[in-house]
């Protein structure tokens, strides 16, 4: 394996950990439509804090996939024909999110409205659970063929189980607390921002038993603590003291090492997932038929032109990206900005 | 095949790829097309410091905003399609097809969202110069996005730069640049912007010409809109025929069976000091590939095809010979290399005698609408209805386009390279595939009629009312949402 094979499997994992931690609070936020917002105006100023940023936060998402294709184009291949269903219901997910801030803000009568921004909330639960779903089941390997495709054969039950739907409600139910911590730091103080904070008190306990469950489902389903086993104890503790960490600061009104330490979490989190997948990059039940990332990638050319273009472009993507929310840092108030 | 619906996986990916990128090609070229207009509004604003121009390029802007919401999501789909009904492809070609797509996400689709985003609700928080650098900066990002996907597509119609790599058996890149100096590149790619001038500037004029139906007051709003967008619509009309016309020649060594099909000829045509005619209406016999009759405009073939008033070109009868005897070593004795000639022939002549309609509403437009002009553009109804149903040319013409240029590749997804049979996912099932197909169509259509029906709001709201009107009335419009707001927290 070569230092640029390595190279572009951790760029991937950096790309995915961007569209986790950022597009994570917009879902959040967007489940919080419907569970923490009563009134309209409350939802308006939901959807203004994240207003200027989720188009840009999901352009992660965009360049993580080309990313793939572009550098790991046997892996691309692989995993989005393989989890075509699931992919099939995330896509449709991101579409009628995506569309529903715009459409729900010109609908005429308030029942249309109430129906987008159920949309929107529903929507925003389902990516990020489907998403757990997906990744889960690609550490915990599928039935696979010698060329590397997913069985045409994989059942119901190879996509969804106990490990990969406590997976999807683990990822749904961080974006969700990360929303709603986002919505403390970005909304000033008032009964909505009130109320988000109780929640999150009864939260973080909750999301503590899951992590747990989480480990110990990976101890079952996954070859993770056979194969690197003091890197996932390190990185499963990581998890758990940060979130512990989020939680006491959440509690003394930090809110800003709240929001970051629970980031962090979900950053850890895929880091485990790269690290326990690791030299692989899809695990099949048959070990032979696995697919490696030696075995995966573009040319060390194409990887060359790549490397030299992402290097050059992602810091200046990310200074304006920083400079956008810089620009926006100014809290938002509730009816009447 | 499946025995229930006569498809086959082939037919069921083809026609997801066919509708998807139908559907996001609606939206594309309205949002780069809008884009530019309202970035040259803007600018009029900043220059003139006319707030008619403000209100201008706010009015459009929503309309932008709207098609700008559904090209993203309808563009994902695209970007993960390739992967789900396409693995066999993205393996083969992912080396060269996926350093396009991902670099037009880093270049073009953070540049767009981002400073779409600053664009949007910074209207009063940032200097005029800068505001307006922001909505120059998302139409660029637009077009940039617009040049990467056309180099991976160009690569598909033309490939260069590439080797077959036989032991992993697929295509690796050799040269990265030649994606970029790829000549088929720069007809394709100025061809495609041109055509989102016309679908930007139709809709700015049609959505005017609407308005003036509905007897709007802002008079001089609309008529300036529609004079912008005439300009723009005439650089489009010329650049589209400019651009098509070196396509159209390029074709000929490139595609020739493409080219072939699109001008009608079966049997070879002309010779050394002979003239070609141009059929303007034919009819091919898809069983026989013979064109059975045509109506013919002598000359034209030659002056189009070689600029020159004699010339000669083969038939796709002797093309298909040719494509047998160059490619039955590789892909089999069994390879039809026909395509759908009448799609070709007649979607070809929509685009020509649309580009003609183009030229002439818009010449017509910009006359009627300059400062000097004593014709009262908005007191005649039907011309004003005209220019309404012409919104809706360009994209016609634009899927025109896509059916050549695609269909007229035909066996082939990538050029001599892959044929498409062999590129389709081996582990999809066909339920899959009809499911998602019967889902992408049910959605097109929702968020097609929503994104009309709200343009249409859009229009009917009007432009916001001009500072001075406001001043007459109070500062609040009793009626507004902003009123309620305070109402409701008193």
């Amino acid at each position: 394996m070569s230092m640029l094979q390595l190279l572009w499997f951790v760029l991937i994992a950096v790309l995915f950990s961007g569209f986790f931690f950022l597009e994570g609070f917009d879902f959040g936020i967007g489940m919080s439509l419907r569970t923490v917002a009563k009134t309209d105006a409350e939802q308006d100023a939901l959807i203004d804090s994240i207003g200027p940023h989720w188009d840009g936060n999901e352009v992660w998402l965009i360049t993580a996939g080309g990313a793939m294709f572009a550098a790991i184009p046997y892996w691309y291949a692989s995993l989005f024909s393989g989890f075509y269903i699931i992919l099939l219901i995330i896509l449709l997910g991101l579409i009628y999110r995506g569309v529903s801030f715009e459409f729900r803000g010109s609908m005429e009568t308030s029942k249309y409205r109430d129906l987008w921004t159920t949309i929107s909330a529903l929507c925003s639960f389902i990516v990020p659970f489907f998403f757990g779903v997906l990744f889960t089941d690609v550490v915990a390997g599928m039935p696979m063929d010698k060329e590397g495709n997913i069985l045409a054969t994989a059942g119901f039950f190879d996509y969804l189980n106990v490990f990969s739907i406590i997976g999807g409600v683990a990822l749904a139910l961080l974006s969700y607390m990360h929303g709603l911590n986002y919505m403390r730091l970005k909304l000033l103080p008032g009964e909505l921002v009130t109320r988000a904070a109780n929640q999150l008190k009864v939260l973080y306990p909750v999301l503590l038993v899951g992590e747990v469950a989480f480990a110990v489902a990976l101890y079952f389903s996954t070859d993770f603590f056979v194969e690197k086993p003091v890197l996932t104890v390190a990185l499963l503790a990581a998890v758990v003291l940060l979130t512990v960490l989020s939680w006491f600061a959440s509690l003394k009104n930090h809110q800003m090492v709240a929001f970051l330490a629970l980031g962090l979490v979900i950053i850890m989190i895929v880091v485990l997932l790269f690290v326990g997948l690791f030299p692989r990059v899809m695990v099949a039940t048959d070990p032979a038929n696995s697919i490696l990332l030696k075995n995966a990638t573009s040319t060390p050319y194409t990887l060359k032109w790549m490397t030299g273009i992402a290097l050059t472009t992602v810091p200046i993507v990310i200074a304006y990206q920083a400079w956008s929310f810089w620009t926006f840092r100014q809290r938002i108030k509730v009816n009447g900005k | 095949m499946n025995l229930v619906t006569g498809l086959s996986m082939l037919d069921l990916a083809r026609f997801q790829f066919a509708m998807t990128t139908v559907f996001h090609f609606f939206i594309v070229p309205l949002s780069i097309g809008l884009g530019l207009i309202v970035s040259i509004m803007e600018t009029m604003y900043v220059i003139k410091k006319d707030d008619t121009y403000k209100r201008m390029a706010k009015f459009w802007g929503k309309i932008f905003l709207l098609s700008f919401a559904v090209g993203v999501v309808t563009g994902i789909i695209q970007e993960f399609q390739f992967g789900m009904n396409w693995s066999r492809y993205s393996r083969y070609v992912g080396d060269i097809f996926g350093p396009a797509l991902a670099v037009e996400a880093l270049v073009a689709f953070f540049m767009e969202s981002t400073f779409l985003g600053l664009w949007m609700f910074g209207w009063d928080r940032f200097s005029k110069g800068l505001h307006l650098t922001f909505i120059w900066l998302t139409s660029l990002g637009s077009m940039f996005s617009a040049l990467w996907i056309l180099a991976a597509n160009s690569f598909m119609q033309n490939p260069v730069g590439f080797r077959i790599d036989h032991k992993f058996d697929r295509a690796v890149l050799v040269d990265f640049p030649a994606l970029l100096t790829n000549h088929q590149l720069w007809t394709q790619f100025p061809h495609v912007i041109f055509g989102t001038f016309l679908a930007g500037s139709f809709v700015v004029m049609g959505v005017s010409a609407f308005s003036f139906l509905r007897h709007t007051k802002d008079v001089t709003l609309f008529k300036k809109s529609i004079h912008i967008a005439s300009v723009v619509a005439l650089v489009g009309t010329v650049g589209v025929l400019w651009t098509g016309d070196m396509h159209a020649y390029d074709l000929q060594n490139d595609q020739p069976m493409k080219f072939a099909a699109m001008e009608g000829i079966s049997q070879d045509v002309g010779g050394k000091n002979e003239q070609e005619a141009w059929a303007l209406v034919a009819y091919t016999n898809p069983k026989t590939h013979e064109t059975e009759w045509s109506l013919d405009v002598p000359y034209l073939l030659s002056i189009l095809a070689h600029h020159s008033l004699t010339g000669s070109n083969k038939g796709t009868q002797t093309i298909n010979k040719e494509l047998h005897a160059e490619f039955d070593k590789k892909f089999g004795k069994d390879m039809s290399y026909w395509v759908p000639a009448n799609t070709l022939f007649y979607s070809f002549r929509i685009m020509a005698a649309s580009s003609m309609v183009f030229g002439l509403l818009g010449l017509a437009a910009w006359w009627v609408t300059r400062a000097k002009s004593s014709f009262d553009f908005e007191k005649h109804r039907w011309v004003l209805w005209i220019y309404g149903i012409a919104t809706y040319l360009p994209f016609v013409v634009i899927t025109a386009g896509w059916f050549v240029t695609e269909l007229g590749r035909y066996p082939w997804i990538v050029y001599g390279v892959l044929t498409i049979a062999d590129s389709v996912s081996p582990n999809v099932t066909f339920t899959s595939l009809l499911v998602s197909n019967i889902l992408y169509f049910l959605t097109f259509s929702a968020l097609g009629g929503i994104m009309i029906y709200l343009a249409r709001r859009v229009m009917i709201q009007g432009p916001e009312p001009a500072k001075s009107e406001l001043d007459n009335e109070g500062a609040t419009d009793p009626y507004s949402s902003a009123a309620f707001a305070q109402g409701g927290t008193d």
